[in-house]
């Protein structure tokens, strides 16, 4: 082997290292007693390896004055990613048949106002959105948090259909159109058929996004709603007394599970969603 | 086929009512309630431009804008650098490439609070005995933490994206080179890199999308401390609307922060129009 490859071979593996370490230090801390933890190193393996952080985890850690765990948190963010992933996709992909097949006068002007606001922070739009769900009394339910990923879901997804659309053959959509097919009839059953893939890859963005938001579950799902994330940050960032760092990090580890599994599984598809997702325009 | 028939436009309401209400209509509001003396409770005195004088003699608002800047300059010049050479090197034939790409991408699949805790445990003082790195504690040197956490998370994120346009390339390049005797840093620099351009253009764009949005990592990492030495703009938006209820000021924060995005945007924008019209 030449000394150039040796070299390239010794940067990849050092990078892997890097990214691999805190994966590594968050299952070995997970798996530690929290004497272990005070006397050792932080890089050391488990040298009496126990599951009982990760039972305490689930069940017991305390956020602010309630101690059960992150299991609540974890079922609220099944509840607001269920709907969540299902009718952004559904609208998406409605969005982007109807611009690519039928072309409405305006709709591309409106189509780049909504793209601008893939880049816009959720700040600006914050303070008014909370009125706005508050005057419907809706605000600080599931219904607003389904609404609100809704409405940052749009810009995205409805790319994503468009484009995917637009790489059709223009004669499938022909073809249906001359066979006497309606709008809703070429969608539910021609277009929405063909669009298998992309709906694999938008079903793992989104379930992935949503997942792992912070700010929109912190506003808007209200008290009893709050997504595994936020439970996650105040189990850690708010509770006063010791660090029992090795249910935090059992706790980090149960919250990025579901979009981590997802990620292993998908693998190619995963790396679609990115690719697709940042063609923006 | 002109027969379109309303049914499109019908389809369309939903997309018309949220980028009218929730993203115009909203940014409308935001922009009204900058312009008022609204504290906690919004109030219809208008004082023009008053918030953004009182925003930008703010010293938390200052220190926020100065950690923004110096985050996004280092975030993205490291992911694009890392990204870039773990793309390239994985291009070179390595064996494993599928194993390599997974472990430099899971990171990406992580949310940014899991992302934030993670790192804070690592970089809490005392981890590792007989190695004190206090950064995280240290006023001057959190915001580097906070870059650090970031860099990992995003920069398999930069090397997919990177790894899809080196694919693009016409292997005949490689070729050629060889033929000529140029050695390969030379033909990646003069050669691939310009080559990659738009694909460059549109990273540093979704990363610099990325820095603005800012909050969850550092809420999660340091909670804007110690003290208030790693807050940055978004945070203090947040923190000024619902716990220190001065909600002219954050709206003012948050107009200053769209602009920001609207003029990294431009140029971009303008870019792309322009190769559409000569392609």
């Amino acid at each position: 082997m030449k000394p150039a490859r040796i070299g390239l071979y010794a940067f990849l593996l050092t990078a892997a290292l890097f990214f691999m370490l805190p994966l590594y230090v968050m299952i070995s801390t997970s798996l530690k007693s929290m004497d272990e933890i005070r006397l050792g190193h932080i890089f050391a393996l488990p040298m009496a390896p126990t599951l009982e952080a990760w039972r305490s985890a689930w069940s017991e850690a305390c956020t602010g004055a309630s101690c059960d765990g992150v299991q609540a948190g974890f079922w609220n963010s099944v509840r607001i990613t269920l709907p969540s992933t299902i009718l952004p996709i559904a609208l998406g992909a409605l969005n982007g048949y109807a611009l690519s097949f039928w072309r409405p006068r305006g709709a591309n002007l409106l189509f780049a106002i909504l793209l601008l606001g893939a880049f816009v922070p959720v700040q600006v739009m914050i303070y008014p959105l909370v009125r706005m769900l508050a005057a419907i009394d809706v605000y600080g339910s599931l219904p607003a948090i389904v609404l609100v990923h809704l409405v940052f879901g749009m810009p995205v997804l409805t790319l994503l259909f468009r484009n995917y659309y637009a790489s059709l053959p223009h004669e499938l959509f022909q073809a249906a159109r001359i066979d006497g097919g309606g709008f809703w009839r070429i969608f539910w059953h021609v277009m929405l058929p063909a669009s298998v893939p992309m709906l694999v890859v938008a079903a793992i963005m989104q379930i992935t996004g949503v997942w792992s938001d912070y700010i929109l579950g912190l506003v808007f799902a209200g008290r009893d709603n709050l997504p595994m994330t936020v439970q996650l940050n105040n189990v850690i960032n708010t509770t006063t007394g010791v660090r029992l760092y090795n249910v935090n990090m059992a706790a980090t580890i149960l919250t990025a599970l579901v979009p981590l599994a997802i990620y292993f599984l998908s693998g190619r598809w995963f790396v679609r969603g990115i690719a697709a997702g940042a063609v923006k325009g | 086929m002109r027969q379109r028939g309303v049914m499109p436009y019908f389809a369309l309401l939903p997309m018309l009512a949220t980028v009218c209400v929730a993203y115009l209509g909203a940014f409308a509001w935001t922009f009204y309630v900058s312009l008022t003396a609204s504290r906690s409770i919004a109030s219809n005195k208008f004082i023009g431009m008053a918030q953004y004088e009182r925003l930008f003699n703010n010293e938390r608002w200052m220190l926020s804008l100065n950690n923004l800047a110096i985050y996004g300059v280092l975030f993205i010049l490291a992911c694009m650098v890392i990204g870039f050479l773990l793309a390239a090197c994985i291009d070179r034939q390595v064996t494993g490439e599928g194993a390599l790409r997974t472990v430099f991408l899971y990171p990406y699949a992580m949310s940014f609070v899991a992302t934030g805790l993670v790192w804070q445990w690592i970089l809490t003082p005392g981890g590792i005995p007989g190695f004190e790195f206090d950064w995280l504690v240290d006023q001057d040197k959190v915001i580097y933490t906070v870059v650090l956490a970031s860099v990992w998370q995003a920069s398999g994120f930069v090397m997919a994206l990177m790894l899809a346009g080196l694919r693009g390339i016409d292997p005949e390049i490689w070729k050629a080179a060889r033929l000529d005797g140029i050695p390969v840093w030379r033909v990646y620099l003069s050669v691939v890199l310009p080559m990659l351009g738009p694909t460059l253009a549109t990273v540093i764009i979704l990363l610099a999308t990325m820095v603005v949005k800012l909050y969850d990592a550092v809420v999660s990492m340091t909670q804007g401390g110690p003290g208030t030495a790693s807050e940055v703009p978004a945070k203090f938006i947040m923190d000024h609307l619902f716990l220190r209820a001065n909600i002219g000021l954050a709206s003012a924060g948050a107009v200053v922060l769209l602009l920001t995005v609207l003029a990294l945007l431009a140029p971009y924008a303008y870019a792309r129009s322009r190769r559409r019209a000569t392609a």
